[in-house]
């Protein structure tokens, strides 16, 4: 705990949350350091998106401490852009004035999507708003980067595509990232650590090798045989 | 006839998850506009026809080439311009007292809880009462003078803007609330960013509903001892049984209600042009 470097991003101590009487989350604990990337995953239900809540602020706290950085974004399962403005003001929503055309260019240009900058939102396709509703995110150089299932709605191999530049843009900008998200292979093949959920807490924690991070390797298959036990799912 | 052509343009911009569901496209091939257009001009040639052969007494339905012709003698004597003038004045500053109202007290209702505690019930408890029924309490409380009919289309406009207000507000996605929370937009910014642009189709329907509404309003205030506008001219007429007089303000209503209406529209086309619903694929 010496440098500001070795400090990490997110500590949750005991959080708790409760809807009425029931309590969503329960003294949850969880660390995500400077640069890390946290894949989260559990069953429907199992407050997993409560918690990424919690940690963007849009929920509050009923018990216990929170620590989160000052500037955190989540890039939600829809784009959520603003229909009445072109591709690139929504990227420059609140950023100041005088750069914010510029650096939503640029913002843009890493994901892709530098000559759709005029576009409409409502002319875009799912993976191409969920590229914009990306470099909305990254443009703010957000310490903590909240992803709240992005690829869910998106095809097979829209997916596979958004994970390649998810990587790349998030090797670049080294924000703490929060992957919530259903997809046990998306997880192993994304974060450092795979988190599961169960019953309001963190379950297991596992840390992913290098080799596990392809999915020919006997790592990869074996991680991923032991996560889905945890989640209770047997395959056949 | 059956389905119009819908070209390449209007399917553009694939199904994105939170828009609405697609209408069917507006614009409308060839065949259907001629023929749209070919039957009330036939219907006008048969009027013109029966009236000429004697078959319909020019004092019940004067042909329409006479109401043609009338219409030509009064702008000439210069009484219809004025008439004309005198009503579309009526309208809009009646509309612009009603219409700001509406739209002040929508806002304060779309808002906040306080707001529609001290807003809503009044307006409701106002809108159940019958538009005519006010009418002999605005003659005793403005007499014949101009104000009681800017009073009674200001009425007839602040309804339909008001309600639309809220409910274009209440209508904006949460999930667009909260993106923009997420963001860190200041509460105004909010407003001005995500609330009031969200409520911008509703508002803009209301107006166009506001707009019928003071035409309404318009016709009943003229009819009821107005010392000029169209609605006096059709009164005056009455009197004297000119009927191509009176065939021909009702005209110039349709023709009002017309043109105001496609103004609206135009201006729904340029202000909604991000909207998948009112455009035919902008970019």
């Amino acid at each position: 705990m010496s440098t500001a470097v070795e400090a990490p991003a997110v500590v949750a101590r005991s959080v708790t949350r409760r809807y009425g009487d029931r309590t969503v989350l329960h003294e949850l604990d969880l660390q995500i350091r400077r640069g890390e990337f946290v894949a989260l995953i559990g069953k429907s239900g199992c407050g997993k998106t409560t918690l990424l809540r919690t940690l963007a602020g849009i929920d509050p706290v009923d018990g216990g401490d929170l620590t989160v950085p000052p500037s955190s974004t989540v890039v939600f399962q829809e784009h959520r852009l603003l229909p009445w403005w072109r591709v690139w003001r929504n990227v420059a929503i609140n950023l100041p004035r005088s750069t914010a055309r510029a650096r939503a260019q640029s913002a843009l240009e890493e994901v892709g999507l530098g000559d759709h900058a005029e576009a409409w939102p409502v002319t875009l396709s799912g993976g191409e708003a969920q590229r914009v509703a990306l470099a909305r995110a990254l443009v703010r150089e957000p310490e903590l980067l909240l992803l709240d299932e992005p690829f869910a709605a998106l095809d097979a191999l829209t997916r596979i595509r958004m994970h390649g530049l998810v990587r790349d843009l998030i090797s670049r900008h080294r924000p703490a990232v929060l992957l919530v998200t259903h997809d046990v292979d998306e997880a192993i093949l994304l974060a450092d650590r795979v988190l599961t959920m169960r019953d309001g807490r963190i379950a297991a924690d596992h840390r992913v090798t290098a080799a596990a991070r392809s999915r020919g390797d006997a790592a990869f298959v074996a991680l991923r045989a032991e996560l889905l036990a945890e989640l209770g799912v047997v395959e056949r | 006839m059956s389905t119009p052509a819908i070209t390449a343009v209007e399917l553009r911009g694939p199904a994105v998850q939170t828009s609405a569901p697609r209408v069917a496209p507006r614009r409308r091939g060839l065949p259907y506009k001629v023929i749209s257009w070919a039957v009330p001009l036939l219907l006008l040639g048969v009027w013109e026809l029966l009236a000429r052969a004697g078959v319909i007494a020019p004092n019940v339905l004067p042909a329409p080439s006479s109401v043609g012709t009338t219409a030509w003698r009064l702008t000439e004597t210069g009484e219809l311009p004025t008439h004309l003038w005198e009503s579309l004045k009526r309208a809009a500053i009646g509309l612009a007292i009603g219409g700001s109202l509406g739209l002040v007290l929508g806002t304060l209702t779309g808002f906040s809880r306080l707001g529609e505690a001290i807003v809503d019930r009044n307006i409701q408890i106002v809108r159940a009462i019958p538009f005519l029924a006010i009418l002999p309490l605005v003659m005793v409380w403005f007499g014949v003078g101009e104000s009681g009919r800017y009073f009674l289309v200001a009425l007839g406009t602040l309804f339909p803007i008001y309600l639309n207000t809220v409910l274009g507000i209440r209508q904006v996605d949460p999930k667009l609330l909260e993106m923009g929370r997420v963001i860190g937009l200041p509460r105004l910014r909010l407003v001005r960013t995500v609330i009031l642009p969200g409520a911008l189709p509703s508002v803009l329907l209301g107006v166009r509903l506001a707009l019928t509404n003071a035409w309404l309003a318009l016709v009943i205030a003229e009819t009821v001892g107005a010392p000029a506008g169209i609605g006096y001219m059709a009164t005056n007429a009455r009197e004297f049984l000119q009927t191509d007089v009176i065939v021909l303000v009702i005209v110039l209503y349709a023709l009002i209600g017309l043109t105001t209406d496609l103004i609206a529209r135009a201006l729904e086309r340029r202000l909604l042009a991000w909207h998948p619903n009112y455009t035919g694929g902008t970019k």
